[in-house]
């Protein structure tokens, strides 16, 4: 997987996601699966996210390493077994997100 | 943790419950002075052989004892307001901690940096070393760093359960698929139990939660130290 020193977004060193005003309120189920969401469908989606950061960055012949901020994120918020389970079904093509 | 034969709160260990304490300090004062006025008022009825059965209109008792309790609502709605807002204030959390509710034992994962896990058993009595205190110590505590703002996510693997640190104010229920955001803010270190506030089985009883609070420096060598 990615080191942790491979993982420095531009603002400096990460500690953990930050308050994200979309979801102001205690169910934070959807920013975990928002942020998964934008990390590994990209294309076409309004919000930013990894994939559309890793293909801007490529265009412009820069590093990709500021995009694993988003990376990071939904790693903090979402239960590693909620990420395991949306892996395995990605994998086996029966994930629900929007493709 | 609570003390045997214990009437009121534990102590606080966060701003929001020492809030808290003081509010249920002033509510409570109210509802003594207001039962003991009352109480004192019956007795003084059934104490006394004078009558007086043809009261028409009291206008002026009636004016003082509709304003004067809006006036005592009042003056327990504001303080409660306050800190139910308090309680919402945006803050910005260092550290993430998600806390996953099982049958029956709770695990722990710290994904900020490297993927730190762990599950969180009771220690049986039989297995208890003298002076810990039966049916609250784990095996694996929650280690956390003291006067930071920690975000902790609660959810559950099958059933519902209910994360609940009672010195520090908190719980949340832990509900399959969804995920309850709650901050812990300590302001000092040491030992915090709880227990599982929500029934889940023959094991509820027996899945406790124990926090430990510590300065940064101590928390992070704990952290390099489990992975």
């Amino acid at each position: 997987m990615l080191g942790v020193e491979a993982q420095k977004p531009p603002k400096g060193k990460w500690t953990t996601a930050p308050f994200d005003p979309r979801f102001p309120n205690q169910n934070q189920t959807r920013n975990c699966y928002q942020n998964f969401l934008g990390e590994t469908w990209g294309a076409g989606r309004k919000s930013p996210d990894y994939h559309r950061c890793v293909k801007a960055m490529n265009r412009r012949g820069k590093s990709a390493q500021p995009c694993e901020y988003y990376f990071r994120e939904y790693r903090s918020l979402c239960p590693i077994s909620w990420v395991q389970r949306w892996n395995q079904q990605i994998q086996d093509g029966t994930f629900a997100g929007k493709i | 943790m609570a003390c045997p034969y214990q009437m009121g709160f534990q102590d606080a260990t966060s701003p929001i419950m020492e809030e808290l304490l003081n509010f249920h300090d002033h509510t409570l004062m109210i509802v003594f002075l207001i039962s003991s006025m009352v109480l004192y008022l019956i007795s003084l009825m059934l104490a006394t052989k004078l009558t007086h059965t043809n009261t028409m209109d009291a206008q002026e008792v009636e004016t003082v004892w509709t304003i004067l309790p809006a006036v005592i609502l009042i003056l327990i709605a504001l303080p409660s307001l306050r800190i139910l807002y308090m309680m919402d204030e945006i803050n910005d959390p260092s550290l993430t901690v998600k806390a996953l509710g099982h049958q029956w034992y709770w695990s722990y994962e710290y994904t900020d940096y490297e993927e730190l896990d762990f599950d969180s058993y009771m220690i049986p009595t039989t297995d208890l070393n003298p002076g810990e205190l039966r049916l609250l110590e784990v095996d694996n505590r929650v280690v956390l760093p003291m006067e930071v703002p920690i975000r902790m996510l609660i959810s559950s693997e099958d059933v519902l359960h209910s994360w609940a640190i009672p010195s520090m104010g908190l719980k949340a229920d832990a509900i399959p698929g969804r995920l309850n955001q709650m901050t812990i803010t300590s302001s000092r270190p040491g030992l915090f139990y709880g227990q599982c506030s929500e029934i889940c089985g023959s094991n509820h009883s027996f899945m406790p939660i124990v926090i430990e609070m510590v300065p940064l420096e101590v928390f992070e060598d704990w952290t390099l130290s489990v992975t």
